[in-house]
């Protein structure tokens, strides 16, 4: 018997599934539950629910128009942002929200309604789309907008695929100074410092991020590196455009036993240890800000075979101060070991109704999958549901359904308006399954 | 450079086009859907091609179509250095043997229709004092193989064309490219199971575009199919028989 295919997240975490991969977008998602895109939501955000197939958008790839004047796109679903970044940085334009990769889709960043390191000024992606075509369950095929169809447009804005399959979008990119990036970088003591530098900061820099090491212990817990940038001025910027990045590549799938407490604790303290004392400042290659992690392709196989999932939050900081500590110590007291952490400040709550960011502190947590880890995450989520928070369902794979109805105050909202589209629930997704109780 | 492409709206020709597009050659789209083409040509102008991106309906099964098609492709590129042909029929074995008429249109499109077009595609080229003939074959069409009777039957034919019409007019100017994808990850195979060394439209791409640039009759991509096509043409009938594949 042939081997039953399999598809997974960037997580590897893997199921049974197929692709459907077309030019046409349309012709292969009409029947189809899903629409995927380069799959690197980490969980089961793009997997079918009962092994069978999703439509995969990355061949419906055209630029279907832009206005030099306006800034506005057109594109169809499958257009890469690392193909836009590429095309239209040396034009002096840019997608007005990068998140961490530039291997994921523009009908990917709307269904999961991405951020980046601007959120707390410009919000998410989908504050800048202005228009979507969507394949609806019932085969009609509509535009919606703010103006036309408004309610399955802020559903569709980070409703990770289930209210219709996006085919093309309208977004406004941003007009930039230069491609290149002015960064500026400093060392961080603690988490509690962290959150006060990252508000400080918010009022002077577009773009803020932080790396912290959630092993260090006592009053190092989250100490780390916080890095600042905006666009360089052309009189910054180095005259050429900067050179796509060349890639190294971890090769195969490392043996398990790699990965454990004295590797990540090694490794964290050398990155927080080969940051100079001293703030750092200068140019920097616009892909090594915004995209560090895509320097070396499939970095996940580090995980191994059993894959890994991540943890992101985000806690209502001023509301509950000492929140993002606290869900630091009950990572530490549950055992959970991450690589690096993320932390970011969210600005206002953008206009998806399930879309993910509020006003508070994103934590981003890389876990090994195995055995201890849904305690890990039980844990996690006990802490969010406490402090009034939610999780991103982009990177969820084992967020329990009790967990997430308790978070997720809009679920209510959403379903009612997918009920209206899609009565029958045609469009779903393993974690659709998992979460919102989908029949498959 | 000016190029006139016939498939560029998809797969092979759509990678084919933007990387002659991304270094600003001037475009004009041969296909068999208007929209389509018109879709394909504001990618190709917002990837960097001499603008405008002009584009005629032509169809390889409507043959009439042929000459004013590509009178309109060098009219309005003002000059023809090359025609590329990525444009064909593809089904698996299994399928071809289970619809006859199938078949006979397969036949038709990717040899008969394909090399009619070629020959007026070459007349214009040699009016124009010479240029280049580039056109998709397959690997399938360098030995006759079990998974690909009929499609690779059609391509050896092909094949045999763009070497023979590549002796009779290099001296005048006419330089063939005749280009060997082996498993390619597009459309067209999508559904199968990539095998071994299966390559990326883009990196088939950067290949195919040099060997336009230079002229190189023959041109395996990914290259070492090159090599895996030797060794399968060297194999006695006997193991041929054997191995199936």
């Amino acid at each position: 018997m042939a081997k039953q295919p399999m598809l997974s997240g960037w997580g590897m975490i893997g199921r049974p599934g197929r692709e459907l991969r077309s030019e046409d977008l349309a012709a292969v998602a009409a029947g189809v539950s899903l629409t995927r895109g380069l799959g690197r939501s980490y969980g089961d955000s793009s997997l079918p629910a009962n092994g069978g197939a999703v439509a995969a958008s990355p061949l419906a790839d055209r630029i279907l128009g832009f206005d030099p004047e306006s800034g506005r796109l057109r594109a169809e679903a499958g257009v890469a942002l690392g193909d836009l970044n590429r095309l239209f940085w040396p034009r002096g334009w840019s997608s007005p929200v990068l998140p961490g990769t530039q291997h994921v889709t523009l009908g990917g960043m709307v269904a999961a309604d991405v951020h980046g390191k601007n959120h707390h000024v410009d919000g998410t992606f989908g504050r800048h789309v202005r228009k979507l075509r969507v394949l609806l369950a019932n085969g009609r095929v509509v535009e919606c907008s703010r103006e036309e169809e408004s309610e399955l447009f802020r559903a569709t804005l980070g409703g990770m695929g289930l209210t219709g399959h996006i085919l093309e979008l309208e977004v406004d990119l941003q007009p930039i100074p230069s491609p290149w990036i002015w960064s500026e970088s400093e060392r961080i003591a603690g988490v509690d410092e962290f959150v006060a530098a990252l508000r400080a900061a918010a009022s002077d820099w577009p773009f803020t991020v932080g790396w912290f090491d959630a092993l260090a212990t006592g009053e190092k817990l989250g100490r780390g590196i916080l890095m600042k940038g905006r666009w360089a001025t052309a009189e910054e910027a180095p005259a050429a455009a900067p050179a796509p990045k060349r890639r190294l590549a971890v090769p195969f799938h490392f043996p398990g036993w790699t990965l454990n407490r004295l590797s990540i604790w090694l490794f964290n303290t050398l990155y927080f240890h080969k940051h100079p004392r001293r703030p750092r400042a200068g140019i920097v290659h616009p892909e090594t800000f915004f995209h560090p992690l895509d320097a070396i392709r499939h970095w996940n196989r580090i995980y191994g075979r059993r894959g890994f999932t991540q943890h992101q939050c985000v806690l209502p900081e001023h509301e509950n101060p000492g929140a993002a500590r606290r869900l630091l110590e009950d990572l530490t007291g549950a055992g959970g070991a991450s690589f690096l952490c993320v932390i970011k400040d969210c600005g206002e709550e953008g206009e998806g109704v399930l879309s993910f960011p509020q006003p508070g502190i994103s934590i981003a947590i890389d876990l090994p999958a195995g055995g201890g880890i849904q305690p890990v995450i039980d844990t996690l989520n006990r802490r969010v549901r406490a402090e009034g928070g939610r999780i991103y369902l982009a990177k969820d794979t084992f967020t329990r359904a009790e967990d997430f109805r308790a978070m997720e105050t809009r679920l209510a909202a959403f379903e009612e308006i997918r009920r209206r589209y899609d009565p029958q629930r045609t469009l779903h997704s393993a974690q659709s399954v998992r979460l919102l109780g989908d029949a498959v | 450079m000016n190029v006139a492409i016939l498939g560029a709206t998809r797969g092979m020709g759509r990678a084919v086009a933007r990387r002659l597009a991304e270094r600003g050659d001037a475009l004009f789209l041969l296909g068999r859907d208007r929209e389509e083409l018109s879709r394909s040509a504001v990618d190709l102008e917002q990837r960097g091609a001499a603008l405008p991106v002009g584009s005629a309906v032509c169809d390889l099964e409507r043959p009439a179509g042929f000459v004013t098609a590509l009178a309109q492709a060098e009219e309005r590129l003002a000059g023809l250095d090359a025609v590329v042909v990525t444009a064909a029929q593809f089904a698996t074995q299994e399928a071809l043997e289970a619809n006859a008429e199938r078949t006979r249109r397969l036949l038709d499109v990717n040899f008969a229709r394909t090399v009619e077009f070629c020959e007026r595609a070459r007349e214009r080229l040699l009016a124009g004092g010479g240029g280049t003939l580039c056109v998709f074959s397959s690997v399938a069409g360098d030995r006759g193989r079990r998974p690909v009777v009929l499609y690779g039957a059609s391509k050896a034919g092909l094949t045999a064309y763009l070497e023979g019409v590549d002796h009779k007019f290099h001296g005048e100017g006419l330089r063939v490219v005749c280009v060997k994808p082996g498993f390619v990850k597009t459309s067209m195979t999508a559904g199968l199971t990539p095998p071994p060394f299966a390559g990326e439209p883009d990196a088939v791409a950067r290949r195919v575009v040099r060997a336009i640039d230079r002229g190189t009759p023959v041109v395996y991509a990914p290259a070492i199919w090159r090599w895996i096509l030797l060794l399968i043409r060297l194999l006695p009938r006997a193991v041929m028989r054997r191995i199936g594949f």
